[in-house]
C-alpha cells in the first residue's frame, strides 16, 4: 500500500535543488514585458484629473492603461461583479489600482508607476466597523440570522448571565511566493495563463470575459504555489487579467508580480470582526442561551466575504451544544482592502467568539475552563443510539461522529494538563512578575464548501503502454502535500510503486470547470475522482487480461508492480501493453461529487458539511507583567486526521496551522491609519513567526481514528482545522493575565505585547 | 570585472544599481535563489559569499567580492549536500519557496559554529521566514547536519 505511509512531498528533490519552478521561475519568451500597477493613495474619492503623460514618457514604458483602455469586461470579482481591474473614475480604497505600466523591464515599470498625477475629489472614508454601522453600509440587504429556540428567554431565565466583546484582527497571507503571473499570446487570440493561483477555472473565467473570448480559447497552469493559505483563491484574478489584457494589446508575453507592499497594499487579508456576546448559564457553566453578533469588516468588494461570514456563524457553536442560540451577523463594506478568504474561511473568527465565551463562563463561576468545556461538548458519536438523540447544532445539522470526549480525554493525560495547571497556580502564587497560563481548546471544523455545488471534482488519468502513468486533477499544490496524497491513491489503485505516477501540473486544458483548492476539501474530492478514474481503467484491464487468460475478472490482481491474472503474473508494463494491443483504452476521467449535502444559507438550515473535523491543544504561555512580552512555553496537539493518508504531511500542515493560528491571535497586527492606508504593509512592520518563536516543546501527535463518512481511504480534511488550534495559545495568555487580578482580562486579539500590558494594568486595577 | 557564482564566470551587469538577487534571477539564469520581499527581511534570497550568508536583495551584485554560491551551485556531481539530503530526508518544507534560502542559511549556520543547540539554531535561523511554519523539521534537518559533523 501506498497511501498511510509517510512520504516526502512529490517535488523534495526539485525543492533542495532549488529546480521546483514557481510562476515568476519559468523561462519566458523574449520580449517578454512587465507589469506595474498605479495605485490610489487615498480612500475614496472621485477622480478628477489625471495625468499619466510623465508615465508614459519614461523610460522603457511601452504602453499605460486605464479603464478605458480596457476592450471587454472591466471586472476581477469571484462573486458579484463589483470589482473593476482599473478604477472607472471611484476610488473606494488606498491602494487601489488606477492604470496599468507595461514596460520593457520590471525596473523600468516600478518606477513609472510613481510618476501618475491623479487629481483627486476626497470622499469621507468609511473605514471603522462604528463608522460602518452608521452608515449602515454594508453587503445584503440587513444582517444574516441564524438562530434556534427562544435564546433571549433563555437567558434572561438562567441563573447566570455575562456579556461582552471581543475585537479580532485580521490576517495577512504573507505568502512567501507573492502574486504573480504570466500570459502567452497565441495564434487566434487564444492566451495561456501560468498564475499563482488556487482556483485556475476561475482565472480561466475572468481572462475569458476580459480578452472577449470563449472559455475555450483560455489555458491556464500551475504547477505550484510558495503557499497560498487563501490569499490565492481570487486575489490573483487582476495580475491575470491585466497580464492576458496587455499580451492582447501588444502581442508580446506579458509578466507580473506585485512587489511585497504593493502585495500587502492591493490584496485583501483575514476579514477583522468585533464580537458582542450575551450568555446565559447555570452554576456548572451549562450554556442555556449565547447570543452572538458578529460585526466583520469585509472591505469596498464583496469578493468572497459572504461566505466567510457564513462559516463564521457555522462555528460560533465550536465544540459545544448550544440548547438555544442566535447569530446575527452584519457584512460591512468599508473603504479598505477586500478582505478575502483565509485559511479557515471564517470559522476561526466563529470559534474564537465561543471559546471566549467559555473562558469568560469559566472566569465567572471560578471554574477550570475545561471542567466548563468539556460540561458543554456534544455528545459523544459513540453514545448515540435508538434512545439517545445526537444533538444538533444552531443550524439544524445532527452531530453523529463527536469524538472530543475521547481525544480531550487522552490529551489531558499525555499533556499532564492537571499537574501543569496546578504547577501554574503555584507558580503564580510565587512569582509577581512573570505569570504563567494554561488553556486546552478543542476544534470541530466543518469540512465541505458551502455553497454546495463546488462540492466536485474531476481527474485524468491515463496509462500508457510503458506501464507509466500520467495523473491529472482540478486541485492545485501550495505546498499542501495535495499531488503526493493523491499520487498516492493512483499508485495504490493500480499496485504499482510511486515513481510509475507522473504528477502533472493542474491545467484547465485537461479537467475542466473545477473548483477552488479550498475548504480543506483537496484530497477529499480530488482524490475520490482520481481514484474512481483509476478504477475505471483497471477495471477495463482486468476484463481484458481475464478474457485473454479465460480467468474471472473479479480475480484480477493489481499488487507490487504486477497483474496476477490466474496462474499467470504479468509486469505491470506487460498488463498495459497487452490491453493496448487489444484495442482497449487506457484513458479515463473520474468525477466525483459530495454526497449527503443540503443547504439553505438564508434559513441558515440543513447539512453543509459531509463530516466534521476534531482536534484539541493544550498552550503554556508566560508573560512578563512589566513589559507584556510573553512566549509559549509548552504546545500539546492531538489532532484527527481520520485514517491519514499521509501521517508526516498532516503532522506538518496540524504544526504550521498551530504557529500560523496562534501568529494571527498573537503578534501579526494590522494598523490602518485614519486616511485608510495601511502602515503595516512589509514584514518589518508586520510579524509573522519565525523560528525562534517556537514553543520550547511542541508535542503533536495523530488520532488514531477513521472518518465514519466514505471518504478517500477513510481520511479527514487537514488543511484548515489546525488553524484554530491557536486559540489555545490566545486563552493560555489570557489565563495568565487574569493571575494578576480579580477582574476578567478581557482580550483583544491579536494579544500583541502591548495589549496584554494594558490588560494586565486593568485587571491590577 | 566577473562574477564567480557556483565557480562559473559570470558578466557584471551595466547598471550599478543592480542587486545581485536581480542579476541572477533575471539575466543568469539562476532562478533558484528566490525573492521574497526584496527588503532583506525574509531570508528567501540568501546565498553565500565566501561561504559567508549574505541576503542577495540587499547585496549589488558590482559590489560582490568573492565566490558566490547559490542553491544550484551546493550539489556536486548530482551527489547532494549533507544539508539538501537532510532537508529531504526531515521533509523541512511544505511549498518550498524559503527553501533554498533555507539551506543556504542552514549551511553557514552550521560552519559559524551556531548549531550547538536547538534553540541556537531556532535563533541564529530567525532571519529566515517560513509561512508554512516548517519550523520543527528545518530544525531537525540542521541540527542533524550538525551532529553528524560534531561526529566527524
Ligand atoms: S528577498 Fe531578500 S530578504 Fe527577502
Ligand atoms: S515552506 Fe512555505 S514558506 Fe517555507
Amino acid at each position: 500500500m501506498t497511501v498511510a505511509k509517510p512520504l516526502p512531498h512529490d517535488a523534495a528533490h526539485l525543492h533542495v535543488t532549488g529546480q521546483a519552478r514557481y510562476v515568476d521561475d519559468i523561462p519566458t519568451p523574449a520580449h517578454c514585458l512587465h507589469l506595474v500597477f498605479g495605485l490610489s493613495d487615498i480612500a475614496h474619492g472621485i477622480i478628477t484629473e489625471i495625468d499619466l503623460d510623465p508615465v508614459r514618457q519614461a523610460p522603457g514604458v511601452l504602453a499605460v492603461l486605464t479603464a478605458d483602455d480596457l476592450p471587454f469586461d472591466n471586472d476581477v470579482s469571484p462573486s458579484a461583479h463589483d470589482e473593476p481591474l482599473l478604477s472607472k473614475g471611484e476610488i473606494f480604497y488606498l491602494g487601489q489600482p488606477i492604470f496599468l505600466v507595461i514596460a520593457e523591464s520590471y525596473l523600468a515599470a516600478r518606477k513609472a508607476a510613481r510618476l501618475g498625477e491623479i487629481t483627486y475629489d476626497e470622499r469621507p472614508a468609511i473605514l471603522t466597523i462604528d463608522d460602518a454601522m452608521a452608515a449602515n453600509s454594508r453587503f445584503e440587504d440587513g444582517p444574516r440570522i441564524y438562530a434556534k429556540g427562544d435564546v433571549e428567554r433563555a437567558i434572561s431565565e438562567a441563573p447566570h448571565q455575562v456579556r461582552g466583546s471581543i475585537e479580532v484582527g485580521g490576517q495577512e497571507h504573507f505568502y512567501l511566493e507573492g502574486q504573480a503571473a504570466v500570459a502567452l499570446p497565441q495564434e487566434g487570440g487564444d492566451m495561456i495563463v501560468h498564475s499563482s493561483t488556487q482556483h485556475p477555472t476561475e482565472i480561466q473565467h475572468k481572462v475569458a470575459e476580459a480578452i472577449g473570448q470563449p472559455m475555450h480559447s483560455v489555458r491556464v497552469e500551475v504547477r505550484r504555489m510558495g503557499g497560498g493559505f487563501g490569499g490565492k483563491e481570487s486575489q490573483g484574478n487582476a495580475l491575470a487579467v491585466a497580464c492576458a489584457v496587455a499580451a492582447r494589446a501588444t502581442g508580446r508575453p506579458c509578466k507580473m508580480r506585485y512587489d511585497r507592499d504593493d502585495d500587502m497594499m492591493v490584496t485583501g487579508k483575514r476579514h477583522d470582526l468585533r464580537i458582542n456576546y450575551h450568555v446565559g448559564f447555570d452554576d456548572e457553566g451549562r450554556i442555556a442561551g449565547v447570543d452572538f453578533t458578529h460585526l466583520m469588516r469585509c472591505g469596498w468588494a464583496q469578493d468572497l466575504s459572504l461566505p466567510v461570514a457564513d462559516r463564521a456563524m457555522l462555528h460560533a457553536d465550536n465544540a459545544y451544544h448550544l440548547p438555544t442560540a442566535r447569530v446575527t451577523s452584519h457584512r460591512l463594506k468599508t473603504h479598505t482592502q477586500s478582505a478575502t478568504a483565509f485559511r479557515g474561511f471564517g470559522g476561526p473568527q466563529g470559534m474564537v467568539g465561543i471559546e471566549r465565551v467559555l473562558d469568560h463562563i469559566a472566569h465567572f463561576l471560578g471554574r477550570d475552563g475545561l471542567e466548563v468545556r468539556r460540561r458543554n461538548f456534544y455528545a459523544s458519536g459513540g453514545s448515540i443510539s435508538r434512545t439517545i438523540k445526537p444533538h444538533t447544532t444552531h443550524y439544524g445539522m445532527e452531530v453523529t461522529d463527536f469524538i472530543l470526549h475521547e481525544m480531550v480525554e487522552a490529551l489531558e493525560v499525555s499533556s499532564d494538563y492537571h499537574a501543569r495547571r496546578a504547577a501554574v497556580a503555584e507558580w503564580n502564587a510565587r512569582n509577581p512578575l512573570l505569570k504563567k497560563g494554561i488553556a486546552l481548546t478543542p476544534v470541530k471544523f466543518g469540512i465541505s464548501f458551502t455553497l454546495t455545488h463546488l462540492n466536485q471534482a474531476g481527474a485524468l488519468v491515463h496509462v500508457y503502454q510503458d506501464g507509466s502513468i500520467h495523473l491529472n486533477h482540478g486541485g492545485t499544490e501550495m505546498g499542501q502535500g495535495l499531488f503526493q496524497k493523491v499520487a498516492q491513491v493512483a499508485a495504490d489503485r493500480f499496485g504499482v510503486p510511486l515513481a510509475a505516477v507522473k504528477i502533472t501540473a493542474t491545467d484547465t486544458g485537461k479537467v475542466p470547470n473545477t473548483s477552488a483548492t479550498a475548504a480543506s476539501s483537496g484530497s477529499d474530492l480530488n482524490g475520490m475522482a482520481v481514484k474512481i478514474a483509476c478504477d475505471e481503467i483497471r477495471d477495463r484491464m482486468a476484463r481484458c487480461l481475464a478474457e485473454l487468460h479465460q480467468a474471472d475478472p473479479a480475480k484480477v490482481v493489481f499488487r507490487d508492480g504486477h497483474v496476477e491474472v490466474g496462474a499467470d503474473r504479468l509486469s505491470f508494463a506487460e498488463a498495459a501493453a497487452l490491453t493496448y494491443q487489444n484495442r482497449v483504452s487506457l484513458s479515463a476521467t473520474g468525477f466525483y461529487k459530495t454526497p449527503k449535502l443540503q443547504w439553505d444559507r438564508i434559513k441558515g438550515y440543513g447539512r453543509p458539511f459531509f463530516y466534521f473535523a476534531y482536534g484539541a491543544a493544550v498552550t503554556e504561555v508566560v508573560i512578563d507583567t512589566l513589559t507584556g512580552e510573553n512566549r509559549i512555553l509548552r504546545a500539546d496537539i492531538l489532532h484527527d486526521c481520520g485514517a491519514s493518508l499521509n501521517p508526516a504531511l498532516d503532522i506538518g500542515q496540524i504544526e504550521g496551522g498551530y504557529v500560523q493560528g496562534a501568529g494571527w491571535l498573537t503578534t501579526e497586527e494590522l494598523v490602518w491609519d485614519d486616511k485608510g492606508r495601511l502602515r503595516t504593509h512589509a514584514p518589518s512592520t508586520y510579524k509573522i513567526p519565525a523560528c525562534s518563536d517556537r514553543p520550547d516543546i511542541f508535542n503533536v501527535a495523530l488520532w488514531d481514528g477513521q472518518n465514519r463518512e466514505e471518504t478517500i481511504y477513510r481520511s479527514k480534511a487537514v488543511g484548515e482545522p489546525p488553524f484554530m488550534l491557536g486559540i489555545s495559545a490566545f486563552l493560555a495568555l489570557s489565563d495568565a493575565v487574569a493571575a494578576c487580578g480579580a477582574d476578567y482580562p478581557a482580550l483583544d486579539a491579536p494579544a500583541t505585547a502591548e495589549r496584554i500590558l494594558a490588560a494586565v494594568n486593568r485587571v491590577h486595577a | 570585472m566577473t562574477l564567480c557564482i557556483n565557480g562559473a564566470d559570470y558578466p557584471m551587469p551595466n547598471d550599478p544599481r543592480t542587486t545581485l538577487l536581480d542579476h541572477m534571477r533575471e539575466k543568469l539564469n539562476l532562478t533558484g535563489t528566490k525573492k521574497g520581499c526584496d527588503h532583506g527581511q525574509c531570508g528567501a534570497c540568501t546565498v553565500l559569499v565566501d561561504g559567508k550568508r549574505v541576503l542577495s536583495c540587499l547585496q549589488l551584485a558590482q559590489t560582490v567580492r568573492g565566490d558566490v554560491t547559490t542553491i544550484e551551485g551546493l550539489s556536486k556531481n548530482d551527489t547532494l549536500h549533507p544539508m539538501q539530503a537532510a532537508f529531504l530526508e526531515h521533509d523541512a518544507y511544505q511549498c518550498g519557496f524559503c527553501t533554498p534560502g533555507q539551506i543556504m542559511s542552514a549551511v553557514a549556520c552550521v560552519s559559524e559554529g551556531h548549531a550547538g543547540s536547538d534553540a541556537e539554531i531556532a535563533d541564529w535561523m530567525s532571519g529566515n521566514l517560513c509561512r508554512c511554519a516548517a519550523y520543527p523539521q528545518i530544525r531537525a534537518a540542521i541540527a542533524s547536519v550538525a551532529q553528524a559533523e560534531a561526529e566527524g
